[in-house]
């Protein structure tokens, strides 16, 4: 096997690893690093549990291979809150308007949400629900996670 | 964790295509959004050695160069595409087809190359790339050449690309776009996170003078083994008024040039229904400004 070098930072904390060529960014961000916030869901690319954000950008880890993280600075649903533990104001206002069921889907539409809080775009309900289109409910609260994002983003 | 034997990281163009060159066995992965699906279903029988492309910044931009061509980068990825001023201003379909793609997290990554070398016929970027007669450039560490979009696809997964060649940049010419007025239609049973059921890319070119269509374009998606154009309705409508009599004739003829089929998602005579509906309706919808007469 031909190992391979990275380096990346993960919410804020230089990562460097040795990782299989094969290894996926979910895989090392659960079983390598221990941060299970991130799910596996379909592991095809369908419905957005293991949403992260790289660069900036919401891509389902499951198919994102963890070489192409080099240099790149990775968050997940542990970076959201603030350091003294303060929870951001997307995740209260997923708490607040009761957006979360089994909770399974919850930590990928917190990330896809808060990518698009961060590029200080104004949303209508019909962009809110297009940018949240790569991520699944399956109990199908759909309507509270909408709501919620909708809130988070003006708060 | 995927079965990868070897993965060659390669941010230079000149690299990749050596490497190609030496090792022609290596699989061209960029947003690996079909790759990597691919490999889970376990394509290969023996690991497989990967050549990531998706670190070169020369193949990523999408400009427009001095004689009015655009020229799309093959790793361009669809949230890029839709975004982009260039496009938006002069090739809406492929903006809408950008747009119609996967959700947000699949646009950030897969490319507009690989849509198109994956050889699919519900790729949506290829219908309309068909209907604007889309030049693909393919490099070899030695040498370049153009192909016409159609005579690209030979089949179901499969495209003409050569032991050791590299699709680069996409090349959409002026006169192909230039005075067109076009709009890509997706059908398929959701909004996001779904394959066409069919696509259809239609542009057209007016006479002024006669209230006539000059030039009209129709590209296909999932009406047959690859994406196509129809031919027929094509020349029926050089001359044929734009009206709503001028255009169910063109949607009509339409169908003729298709080769749908059934499958689980559509039969092939809802399919054929879905050609005739949807090319009038992406007719119809953009050209009202110039059907303004018939009502009187």
């Amino acid at each position: 096997m031909n190992r391979m070098q990275i380096n990346f930072t993960l919410n804020g904390k230089d990562i460097h690893l040795e990782i299989e060529p094969g290894e996926t960014l979910l895989e090392i961000i659960r079983k390598r690093l221990g941060e299970i916030g991130t799910k596996k869901g379909c592991g095809v690319g369908e419905c957005g549990a293991c949403t992260v954000l790289v660069e900036g950008r919401p891509v389902d880890s499951c198919i994102y291979l963890g070489i192409w993280v080099n240099g790149n600075d990775v968050r997940t649903v542990e970076g959201l809150a603030a350091k003294d533990g303060n929870l951001s104001e997307m995740q209260e206002a997923y708490i607040e308007d009761g957006a979360v069921q089994c909770g399974f889907c919850t930590p990928g539409f917190l990330m896809s949400a808060t990518a698009m809080k961060e590029n200080g775009r104004k949303y209508t309900r019909e962009e809110v629900k297009r940018a949240l289109s790569g991520n699944f409910c399956r109990c199908t609260g759909y309507k509270k996670i909408i709501e919620a994002t909708e809130k988070g983003l003006k708060s | 964790m995927f079965d990868v034997k070897k993965y060659y990281d390669v941010d230079n163009l000149g690299v990749a295509l050596s490497l190609l060159s030496k090792e022609p066995h290596l699989i061209v992965i960029a947003g690996g959004t079909d790759v990597l699906i691919k490999m889970q279903h376990g394509w290969n029988q023996e690991e497989t050695e990967l050549l990531g492309i998706n670190r070169i910044a020369e193949l990523k931009g999408i400009r427009m160069l001095d004689n009015g061509d655009i020229e799309i980068g093959a790793l361009c990825n669809f949230n890029q595409i839709e975004e982009d001023a260039t496009l938006q201003e002069n090739i809406i379909p492929l903006v809408e087809a950008a747009a119609s793609i996967g959700g947000p997290q699949i646009r950030n990554v897969a490319t507009i190359g690989g849509n198109i070398c994956n050889g699919v016929t519900s790729a949506d970027s290829a219908s309309t790339l068909f209907a604007y007669d889309a030049k693909l450039k393919l490099s070899t560490e030695r040498s370049e050449r153009i192909v016409p979009i159609s005579e690209f696809y030979m089949g179901p997964g499969k495209v003409a690309l050569e032991s050791g060649e590299l699709l680069t940049h996409i090349i959409i010419p002026k006169e192909s776009y230039e005075g067109y007025q076009g709009r890509y239609i997706k059908f398929a049973r959701r909004k996001a996170m779904d394959i066409a059921t069919l696509g259809v890319s239609v542009n057209y070119r007016i006479d002024e003078a006669s209230g006539c269509f000059e030039d009209l374009r129709i590209g296909l998606g999932v009406a047959g083994p690859t994406p196509l154009r129809c031919i027929e309705a094509e020349e029926y409508a050089r001359g044929t008024k734009v009206s709503e009599e001028g255009i169910a004739g063109i949607a009509g003829k339409a169908v003729l040039s298709s080769h749908a089929r059934t499958s689980w998602r559509a039969s092939k005579e809802y399919r054929e229904h879905l050609i005739e509906e949807l090319v009038a309706e992406a007719l119809l919808s953009i050209t009202d400004g110039v059907r303004g007469e018939e009502d009187e």
